[in-house]
């Protein structure tokens, strides 16, 4: 007999279901609407000119193989920080933090979450918005966190919960962790605008929460990476010493390159040491260094001024597009003659969308149009192009009139 | 303001490999040599970066229709199937009859976590942190924080190197096993055991599988160096095959880091045989839920340049004859150097440089006289007495036998 007869077969991912399904359907209309990678206006991946550029530079520089650090690429680390922080931030200038390389958002956040197992005795609480990423419960848990909820999105209005939100937060126990997404909330779409921001980050200083910020759309979500960052460089000029993942993911195209940062800010740069020499105490087990190619491809397009600046113009490009989808959908729907207030479908931001579509609307998007995305009713509006934003109109003004 | 919730998180120690190496590089004098971390180098002391893997790299970057795309989480198809593989043999019966998985993973490391996290949960019961886990002495010190930090409770060494004899300690190792708590857990090095280059005859491992079949031992196996070790993938390979011929169930963590070059890619693979198809794809649909946890999905660049490889007949023959350049200077390293110190009469015996195999050797030179090496050579080896054959040179040879000779001579 086998070792593993009792091993459970594990649940299917909701998500590749949506992609394996819609790969078989052979209706020539289907959209994939599941899928969390930006898609060009001929529903195609699309690499960054820049990325093929500072490929083609790192390509005539024959460099060697050898392993990095195992905090990663320094001048990736640097460049991400300063991304994120801005040039200006007095806690980048004084070096009060560190940043180690990541393996893009899923590996920082749990290089993050087994950090604060080890080191933030104060709890083990770590409260997620509701809805959140599906991944981060698992992330913390496999990590020995347990996980609890505030509120977020109000199913009824498609918009963030405010009250909702800070009435939560106000009672979550002193120094309990709660992670914040930056920017492009995933899975929603819903931000708080900064008037909100502000009134959350006094609410948790009063609390003594430890802010874990996400920040995975960077660029990605308004077009602008200053603005994005907004709330996270908010936050740390409170006083607030967040720690922060981030991914290159989306904002650089380097999805299966896996580039990401985990940055902790610190009282100062002597505890800045201290807490990076534990982190490689947590990163040399997991898989002893980090991959270098996304880091070094991310690091030529920072560190390089003209990269930079295509680099931001690209992703502003494809943010615009996002944008341009958005209101497309919902001009189509009132060209359809829709009734529905789709107001959120603009208001929201990001990669995806939340429709406010019921499971069984989605069920006939699947089957009758072959529409295909999440039971939630959540959709990528990247998978949306100028070809094909009428025929989702019309689709879901059929299942919602 | 309130104290910093970080205030009480002590400085950890340095990873000690990477600090000899961050010494070495701030050493100026112009004798220096690094014998200490375990990368290859060319005989002008340098990294090689494989022939055959810039003339992959080159083509890649020339396919326009490939992308940035995420990998499946278990990793890119055609590498999988590739590197286990290499490791099982393409007539292997394990793979005919459809009993292998393989997970790709971030280097040999990510192989073993992604091993060791699965074991700790679904093996001898659920969430059993309480089953043992042996580890070499020595061995790799990152065995043991792998499956620490994993959740193993309980982690021992076995024995395995015979210092006075300067080799194998097959009695004790057997002794252990025979005495190690049923379905204990075993780290083995598939070959060129790191750090002391001693492996186990192919007599000796049917007698260590014999054991472990009876006590029902699991073997998880770490290869590192296939092909790099004795030139030769299937004679690298021996172990692992005869134990999977053997009808046990196992697995082996692959590094691509070494045998092809690819140290900074994060190429490696988690191979599983287990005892039928039905039972290995539920293994697989739980390791892939501890990917998506980890890293969710592996990095690319690294596995299509090994899959490419590997798929073509001409480029795997080309890559075959680059791991054979490697080993064979790393062969020829040994034999000058023993033979150096023979020449020069140096106290005691040094057949074990030419006996051990693969990257390191275990001189047998204590600590004091390691220090020696370090304060007064500048000649960088760990404190085990570890040295990395790859650091030695046709330039060097000649000033790092005089200065063992003089190590063993003048520090006991």
């Amino acid at each position: 007999s086998s070792w593993w007869s009792h091993v459970e077969m594990g649940p299917p991912d909701p998500i590749l279901g949506v992609t394996e399904a819609y790969k078989r359907d052979t209706n020539s209309k289907k959209m994939n609407l599941g899928v969390g990678a930006y898609r060009d206006d001929n529903g195609k991946p699309y690499v960054l000119n820049c990325v093929r550029k500072a490929e083609a530079m790192i390509a005539s520089k024959k460099m060697d193989k050898e392993y990095l650090p195992i905090g990663g690429l320094a001048d990736f680390t640097r460049a991400s920080a300063e991304l994120a922080l801005g040039e200006n931030s007095e806690a980048f200038k004084s070096g009060r933090y560190v940043t180690v390389q990541g393996i893009s958002g899923t590996g920082s956040l749990r290089i993050g979450a087994n950090f604060l197992q080890r080191f933030f005795k104060a709890s083990r609480d770590v409260y997620l918005p509701k809805p959140s990423w599906g991944n981060h419960t698992p992330i913390f848990r496999d990590a020995g966190m347990q996980l609890q909820a505030y509120r977020y999105y109000d199913p009824k209005t498609c918009s963030l919960d405010f009250s909702g939100a800070m009435d939560d937060i106000s009672k979550i126990p002193e120094k309990s962790i709660i992670l914040l997404h930056a920017c492009a909330h995933n899975p929603t779409g819903v931000d708080p605008r900064q008037e909100q921001w502000k009134e959350l980050a006094a609410t948790v200083k009063k609390r003594n929460l430890l802010v874990y910020f996400d920040m995975a759309y960077q660029g990605f979500a308004s077009g602008d990476i200053n603005r994005d960052a907004w709330a996270v460089r908010y936050f740390i000029e409170q006083g607030i010493n967040i720690v922060l993942s981030q991914s290159f993911a989306k904002n650089m195209g380097l999805y299966g390159e896996r580039a990401g940062a985990f940055t902790v800010i610190c009282s100062d740069a002597e505890e800045a040491k201290r807490v990076e020499s534990q982190l490689k105490i947590l990163i040399r087990p997991m898989y002893s260094n980090p991959p270098v190619n996304g880091a070094r491809i991310a690091s030529m397009i920072l560190n390089t001024p003209d990269l930079r600046k295509e680099w931001l113009t690209e992703v502003k490009g494809m943010a615009d597009r996002i944008i341009s989808m958005r209101t497309q959908l919902v001009s189509n729907l009132k060209k359809e003659g829709s009734s529905h207030n789709w107001q959120h479908i603009t208001d929201q931001i990001g990669m995806f969308c939340f429709t406010g579509l019921k499971p069984e609307q989605v069920e006939r998007l699947i089957k009758e149009f072959s529409v295909y995305m999440t039971k939630d009713g959540r959709i990528s509006v990247a998978g949306v192009t100028s070809g094909n934003v009428g025929y989702l109109a019309h689709a879901i003004h059929q299942v919602t009139k | 303001m309130a104290a910093s919730i970080f205030a009480a998180v002590p400085c950890a120690p340095p990873v000690a490999v990477f600090k000899l190496t961050a010494d070495f590089r701030e050493d100026g004098d112009s004798r220096k040599v690094n014998l200490g971390v375990g990368a290859y180098r060319t005989d002008e002391g340098q990294p090689w970066v494989l022939p055959v893997v810039k003339k992959v790299e080159q083509m890649i970057a020339n396919d326009n229709s490939l992308n940035h795309e995420y990998l499946p989480i278990l990793g890119l198809p055609e590498f999988r199937a590739n590197a286990s593989r290499i490791a099982l043999g393409d007539d292997s019966p394990a793979i005919k009859e459809k009993r292998v998985g393989s997970v790709q993973s971030l280097g040999g490391t990510g192989a073993l976590r992604i091993g060791a996290e699965f074991l700790r949960r679904w093996y001898n019961g659920n969430n059993n942190t309480a089953t043992p886990v042996y580890v070499s002495a020595p061995s790799w010190e990152n065995h043991n924080s792998v499956f620490m930090d994993a959740g193993f409770k309980d982690i021992r060494t076995y024995h395995y190197w015979n210092a006075a004899k300067r080799g194998l300690d097959l009695q004790g190792l057997l002794n252990d096993m025979e005495n190690a708590p049923e379905f204990s857990i075993f780290i083995l090095h598939a070959c060129a055991h790191n750090p002391t280059g001693t492996d186990p005859t192919p007599e000796q491992w049917k007698q260590i599988a014999a054991v472990m079949k009876r006590r029902c031992l699991f073997p998880f196996f770490d290869s590192a160096y296939q092909g790099f070790a004795s030139g030769s993938l299937d004679k690298d390979a021996w172990a692992v095959r005869y134990f999977v011929s053997e009808g046990f169930e196992l697995f082996c963590a692959q590094s691509f880091s070494k045998n092809f070059g690819l140290y900074n890619e994060r190429v490696g693979n988690l191979t599983v045989v287990g005892k039928d198809a039905d039972n290995v794809q539920r293994v697989l649909s739980q390791m892939e839920k501890i990917v998506r946890t980890t890293w969710s999905n592996p990095p690319s660049q690294g596995a299509r340049i090994v899959a490419t490889t590997l798929s073509s007949p001409e480029l795997f023959n080309e890559w075959y004859g680059n791991v054979k350049t490697m080993a064979d200077r790393v062969l020829l390293m040994r034999s000058e150097l023993r033979s150096r110190l023979e020449a020069l009469g140096t106290p005691g015996t040094w057949n074990h440089i030419t006996e051990q195999i693969g990257m390191f050797s275990f001189t047998g030179l204590n600590p004091k006289q390691v220090e020696y090496m370090i304060k007064e050579k500048h000649i960088y080896l760990m404190a085990s007495g570890r040295i990395n054959m790859c650091g030695l040179t046709t330039k060097n040879l000649d000033y790092v036998a005089k200065s063992i000779h003089e190590a063993v001579t003048k520090i006991q």
